[in-house]
């Protein structure tokens, strides 16, 4: 049985990553309708540039991060001005294209700034793998760390929506573009504040990340896990992301414990996609997305 | 006064639904075909032709699936799974069975077929991009089961070892197709035979359906299109070329092994640029694209491996510059000419057809 709880709890520790990684995704869907595919490769992207500013450049830790911060924001604002604003009203197929040749061109130029080896981050206390006892189950800490900071994280973002300025203006824009246009509110700034965000909150997840498993080019592979999440829970959904991202955690680890040994390995990393499918056949939508609705 | 012609002009329909509008292109179209029957084998070196046989497998894969993405406007980022079901059935029932290479084919794509078929049933409640990642699921499901598929391969691993592919009608034709060269001669047949008919298909009713429920899916049904059955008829056909495709991989690696990494996602994202480099919605563009997307990598890593000296940092991070130019020629392609290469010849001939009046 302590299998049983350990699996669940770690799965909602590492589920409390896929749902900060997740409202990535949700927050570029809400504002402009576009799925990031290259997500993962940010993730990566914003764990290379922390883990070489504090190994290479000896920053201390909270600095380089905030640093790394900036530097994602930075290249979110890029990314949305170079590559989407030009292919803004295309149609879909170009979007998704357009952002899987971004995945390609970040996969790339990683391993050419920064070499391919695999880099880890100094000792903290953020990556500190000694188990703790947690509701009497050992946890390693830097699980229990990194949930703690997707939880802030995760709460951060939701006030920011609620409260700010900006983050009203972006659900006005998510809930229908004109009308918030005719309210005064830029649009295409927007989108900007968008993928800035975006790219903090994967710069983010790439730094905690990079923290327990170290940081090379496979760290992009946490797309591919995080896509069933979105998904899951809709795209448009940021309540979505974080029941589904705890959800997908946890499934995932059960899965690994309980359907692995009969069926020769591997399941763990399908197992969301085949709950994904499930439940997409009963709502088309995820589960708490919102239908569109066609018109002629 | 001049008077030249500056158009095509039809004076029937059997004209206006002619796959080749003009003599000229009839001409052109069975001349390349002819000479690329007679030429390439010996002209060409065994590398070379080595090359164009990857091309006509891309090719016939890209035409597949740009039923289903440029036509049918249903995403799919499943393909390479698609032609991992039709090589690896037609590999094992060659192992394990000794089914004839060129009968496992069918047998294979049929099999994809049914799988695309299983795809696509989403299709009827989920759309855009929950359907686009619903596909990306099945070639996630898919290649997880490549890769444990050891009970049915009996093999210690999940690649297959694949025996030279074999045409064996008893007493009549017992033929075995050793070489490149060979191999070459069936992948032009099939090339030659999936393009025609994917044009004809396209001129059909099926076709329009398609198109109709590409352009506005929901205007489609009013107008008496079941959009639903012609969406699994597409995800079907469009499964069974990538079956095909798959198929002629395995031929290919047959003097080697197929093993579940050539069919991976990269195959399914690698088939999706070409139809967007090539043009989507265009036969013609399938070709250009899956020709272009091919043979560019081989050029380039001929090129570049071969600096020396101070240029060596090139040399060592190859495959790290063909990604970012991968990705770079996919973004560049969908901001400038979205339309493909397929657009770019359209407007080189029609510089020439309208030549002086119009640009």
């Amino acid at each position: 049985m302590t299998a049983f709880w350990q699996d669940i709890i770690s799965g909602v520790m590492i589920g409390s990553l896929y749902a900060l990684i997740a409202l990535g995704f949700v927050l570029i869907y809400k504002s402009s309708q576009v799925l990031n595919f290259a997500q993962g490769e940010v993730v990566m992207f914003g764990g290379f540039i922390a883990v070489a500013l504090v190994a290479s450049y000896s920053i201390a830790l909270p600095i380089a991060f905030l640093l790394t911060l900036v530097c994602a924001g930075l290249i979110g604002l890029v990314i949305e001005r170079g590559l989407l604003r030009p292919l803004i009203g295309k149609p879909l197929i170009s979007i998704v294209m357009a952002t899987i040749g971004l995945a390609s061109v970040l996969r790339g130029l990683a391993p050419m700034l920064w070499g391919s080896s695999t880099k880890s981050f100094p000792d903290s206390f953020l990556n500190d793998n000694r188990p703790i006892d947690f509701l009497g189950v050992p946890v390693a800490r830097i699980s229990l760390w990194s949930f703690g900071f997707a939880v802030l994280f995760v709460v951060l973002f939701g006030l920011f929506f609620k409260f700010t300025r900006t983050g009203l203006a972006m659900q006005a824009v998510a809930d229908d573009q004109q009308a918030a246009m005719s309210m005064g509110i830029s649009v295409p700034r927007v989108f900007a504040w968008s993928w800035g965000i975006a790219l903090v909150v994967a710069a983010i997840g790439g730094t905690i990340l990079g923290n327990r498993q170290g940081v090379d080019i496979s760290l992009a592979t946490i797309g591919l896990k995080v896509f069933p999440v979105v998904i899951l829970g809709g795209l448009d959904s940021i309540t979505g992301a974080i029941v589904a991202g705890i959800a997908i955690g946890v499934i995932e680890n059960l899965a690994g414990t309980y359907v692995d040994p009969h069926v020769g390995g591997g399941f763990k990393d399908v197992a969301p996609y085949v709950v994904m499918v499930i439940v997409l056949m009963i709502r088309p939508y995820g589960l708490f997305g919102s239908p569109e609705i066609e018109r002629v | 006064m001049i008077v030249t012609r500056t158009g095509q002009f039809k004076k029937s329909y059997a004209a206006d639904a002619a796959i080749q509008r003009t003599n000229l292109q009839r001409i052109a179209f069975w001349g390349f075909v002819v000479a690329m029957f007679v030429l390439v084998p010996r002209v060409l070196s065994t590398v070379w032709i080595n090359n164009v046989n990857q091309v006509l497998i891309a090719v016939v894969g890209v035409t597949g699936l740009n039923i289903l993405l440029g036509y049918t406007g249903q995403i799919s980022i499943g393909h390479g799974a698609f032609a991992g079901v039709g090589a690896f059935t037609m590999a094992v029932l060659n192992n394990r069975w000794h089914v004839p290479m060129l009968v496992g084919l069918p047998i294979g794509a049929a099999m994809a077929a049914l799988l695309g078929l299983a795809v696509g049933i989403p299709s009827l409640r989920v759309k855009g991009l929950y359907l686009a990642v619903a596909t990306l699921a099945s070639q996630e499901i898919l290649s997880w089961f490549f890769e444990h598929m050891e009970w049915l391969t009996k093999q210690k691993t999940s690649s297959v070892d694949v025996r030279a592919a074999w045409l064996h009608i008893p007493g009549i034709l017992n033929h075995k197709f050793k070489t490149d060269t060979d191999l070459f001669y069936l992948f032009g047949v099939i090339a030659v035979v999936t393009v025609l008919a994917t044009e004809n298909l396209m001129r059909s009713r099926i076709g329009r359906a398609f198109v109709a429920i590409r352009d506005r899916e929901i205007a489609a049904e009013i107008a008496g299109v079941n959009a639903f059955s012609y969406k699994l008829l597409a995800f079907t056909i469009s499964a069974f070329i990538a079956g095909i495709a798959g198929g002629m991989q395995a031929l290919l690696f047959s003097r080697a092994q197929i093993t579940p990494s050539q069919f991976d996602i990269n195959l399914s994202i690698n088939w999706l640029a070409m139809n967007i480099i090539g043009g989507l919605g265009s036969v013609p563009g399938a070709i250009y694209g899956a020709t272009f997307l091919v043979l560019l990598p081989i050029e380039l890593r001929n090129w570049i491996t071969s600096f020396r000296g101070s240029y060596r940092w090139l040399a060592d991070h190859y495959s790290q510059i063909q990604d970012v130019l991968f990705g770079l020629i996919i973004i560049g392609f969908l901001i400038f000419e979205p339309d493909g290469l397929n657009a770019i010849w359209l407007r080189i001939r029609r510089f020439f057809t309208h030549w002086p009046f119009a640009a």
